[in-house]
């Protein structure tokens, strides 16, 4: 047994789990988690252990997680996995370890055996016992990453391109836009579009067919792509956007606080209608 | 070409947006064949400057009409300029605002040009072109114009998924002062029409799977607040009535904005009573979701909602003799008439009991408003201390407590108890 080492992975979601499996091999206490994409400086982590990502270990531990607590709590880690925070890492630690210890307590297994899983009222999951610090903490992360996924579908706005292509570039606060792909594929089918995260410096392509993973070359704002100029209607249409939404305002009730609070500034780059 | 559909445009966005209603949820349509679009995900898109969601293209198919209710801003006696779209013109702006993800969908509504039917038959044919041509699977809602025939009514209903007809006074007295070409009952005969047609095409579902949808986001409607000195009373019976009798999905509250030099009317400078209509949309979420009846929140002996504290925290205080309700035990109807306690906490509460019996400290991290339930609740190492003082007192302490919350309340803002 190692008091309170420090570790050091390659950042991936099955990177996090082959870094679980490892604690639970060699009963490790871990004090602090570091990517090892952010520059570490060497002699201060003089004894740092360095997790090496692997699939089936992973998978292992995932799976085990699944069948005691279903695809809600997987889900509901991978939304804490995408905020990025810093504190996500040991938080994810920390909650795979509490969820374990709970699938052993028997009295636990009593209150899920029979029960419902899902969120509502009575419900008995483990995941519901939200008197835990852990528990309310993954869900509080989780609300506010799917907020930004709410508001990244809400907020996008596509340029037409004169290829046909539409384009929306985004820099989101929480790493989401996977969590957004199959909404646009689901809607948008009979249209090619790109969505890509100018932050994280990837975007995703859909082609007709299929959705693909793309980085631009240049990785600069995608000059590529607005390289390509714009369709004859796109100005028609944006202004015709930035007008419909000054007429629909009902000055006598204007209220810009509350407008503020639905549509914070950091997101009026995103919208035609506000620039 | 353009600088004339750029006027129109915003000519029948600004005669169009007093109707409140953007709701694009209630339906759940595919994106069938590698078509356009899909409903079921309800999005807001953006926000207006007074704090409205925009889910929805809210246009007039036109502001020319035949008739002259007082407190609309197209009424013909009104000098104000005229336009009208053309069918294929909608349909452009719809797909095209669409594709750009502005959108979910079209609201389209009309005032009302030669007859009622001459009006529909051109809502209708938006409506079928989006759908038949473009293979739009977006929502589509559309207002029915009172006196259309039946068939039209029924193929608005194919292609749509909400349909409205508005009762816009919610008295019949107060209609006839101010819309003297309406009747309540040229309102209600469309509902009803509407209302068979949605339970007939859905009893068919059952049987023949293959049965067109039928206005699958069901019908809705609006009333005018503050434009015929009607009281919250008037307002809240009839909403519950028309809830009740034609199984609407939603009924809007739009604060009277005086747009006219009429004695009939509130005159121009009139505040918009955007607080009134926030305590009834509250109301109206108590009745919804929270188990409430419509007499526990306005009654004869008091027929007018409180502007100072919200309508559930008015029920608390006049019915004293419920609390304190025990947190580890009471029942999660009960759980949710707790001023401060709201579904999703409440929620949260009944689950989380399950494991430990629940304090202070957990309620707080839960997200009840504490500051507010603490005057109504018991739970583990904690009683009221106030309980048994009266309403007056609790009352002033909330609001001494909360003084910012409630003196500058967002008007128009649904935070809900
Ligand atoms: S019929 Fe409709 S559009 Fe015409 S004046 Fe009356 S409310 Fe306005």
């Amino acid at each position: 047994m190692r008091a309170g080492i420090i570790v050091t992975y390659d950042g991936s979601w099955l990177g996090v789990f082959t870094l679980v499996f490892q604690v639970y091999a060699h009963r490790w206490d871990v004090k602090e988690i570091v990517k090892s994409s952010e520059k570490v400086q060497a002699q201060l982590f003089a004894d740092i252990t360095t997790v090496i990502t692997d699939e089936q270990l992973a998978n292992r531990v995932l799976k085990s997680l699944r069948e005691s607590f279903g695809n809600e709590l997987i889900q509901e880690l991978y939304y804490v996995f995408l905020s990025e925070l810093p504190e996500a890492d040991l938080l994810l630690l920390k909650a795979v370890q509490f969820y374990f210890a709970k699938a052993k307590d028997p009295n636990y297994q009593k209150n899920i055996k029979g029960s419902n899983l899902r969120t509502q009222a009575g419900g008995g999951g483990v995941r519901h016992n939200y008197a835990e610090d852990t528990v309310l903490q993954v869900q509080q992360i989780g609300r506010s990453v799917s907020r930004e996924r709410h508001r990244m579908k809400a907020f996008i706005r596509f340029e037409k391109m004169n290829d046909g292509l539409y384009v929306a570039f985004i820099a989101p606060d929480f790493n989401v836009l996977p969590l957004i792909i199959k909404h646009f594929r689901d809607r948008y089918t009979d249209q090619c579009w790109l969505i890509y995260d100018v932050k994280r410096n990837f975007g995703a392509y859909y082609n007709l067919h299929t959705v693909e993973e793309i980085i631009l070359e240049d990785g600069d704002q995608g000059q590529a792509v607005r390289a390509i100029s714009w369709d004859a209607e796109e100005a028609l249409y944006s202004d015709l956007w930035k007008r419909y939404f000054r007429a629909v305002n009902i000055k006598e009730r204007k209220n810009m606080k509350l407008h503020i609070q639905e549509v914070p500034r950091r997101y009026w780059k995103y919208l035609t209608e506000k620039k | 070409m353009s600088d004339r559909i750029k006027e129109k445009l915003e000519i029948l966005a600004d005669a169009a947006k007093y109707d409140v209603s953007c709701s694009s949820s209630g339906s759940n349509r595919k994106n069938k064949n590698g078509g356009l679009g899909n409903t079921g995900a309800g999005i807001c898109h953006t926000y207006t400057e007074d704090g409205r969601c925009v889910s929805l293209l809210k246009i007039l198919l036109t502001n020319h009409c035949i008739y002259d209710c007082a407190y609309c801003v197209t009424r013909k006696s009104n000098d104000i300029k005229r336009a009208a779209f053309t069918v294929q013109e909608v349909v452009d702006l719809t797909i095209n605002f669409y594709r750009r993800n502005y959108i979910e969908g079209l609201f389209l509504s009309s005032g009302i040009f030669k007859n009622a039917d001459y009006t529909m038959e051109r809502l209708v044919l938006v409506a079928k072109k989006l759908r038949q041509e473009h293979n739009f699977n977006g929502y589509i809602h559309l207002k029915t114009i009172p006196g259309a025939s039946d068939e039209l009514m029924h193929e608005a209903g194919l292609w749509a998924d909400r349909l409205s007809v508005n009762l816009e006074i919610p008295t019949e007295e107060g209609l006839k002062l101010l819309a003297p070409d309406k009747t309540r009952a040229s309102m209600i005969q469309p509902m009803d029409y509407l209302k068979n047609e949605i339970i007939r095409t859905s009893e068919e579902k059952k049987i023949i799977r293959s049965t067109p949808k039928f206005a699958p986001a069901g019908q809705s409607t609006q009333m005018i607040i503050g434009a015929s000195g009607e009281t919250d009373q008037h307002i809240i019976k009839t909403a519950q009535y028309f809830y009740k009798n034609f199984q609407l999905k939603r009924v809007y509250y739009s604060g009277y904005v005086p747009i006219s030099m009429d004695s009939r009317l509130p005159s121009i400078g009139t505040a918009v009573p955007t607080v009134r209509e926030n305590r009834l949309y509250q109301t109206d979420w108590l009745m919804r979701f929270y188990g409430f009846k419509a007499n526990e929140i306005v009654n004869d002996s008091h027929p007018t909602l409180d502007l100072d504290i919200d309508p559930k925290l008015g029920w608390a205080l006049r019915n004293l003799h419920v609390f304190p309700i025990d947190i580890n035990r009471a029942d999660y109807a009960l759980i949710l008439r707790i001023p401060g306690i709201g579904v999703s906490s409440a929620k949260k509460l009944v689950a989380a009991r399950k494991f430990t019996a629940l304090g202070l400290e957990h309620l707080k991290k839960i997200g009840v408003a504490v500051n507010r339930a603490k005057y109504f609740i018991s739970c583990r190492g904690y009683l009221p201390t106030v309980s048994d003082k009266p309403a007056e007192r609790i009352k002033s302490y909330i609001l001494a407590e909360s003084a910012s919350k409630y003196l500058k309340v967002a008007p128009n803002q649904l935070s809900l108890f």
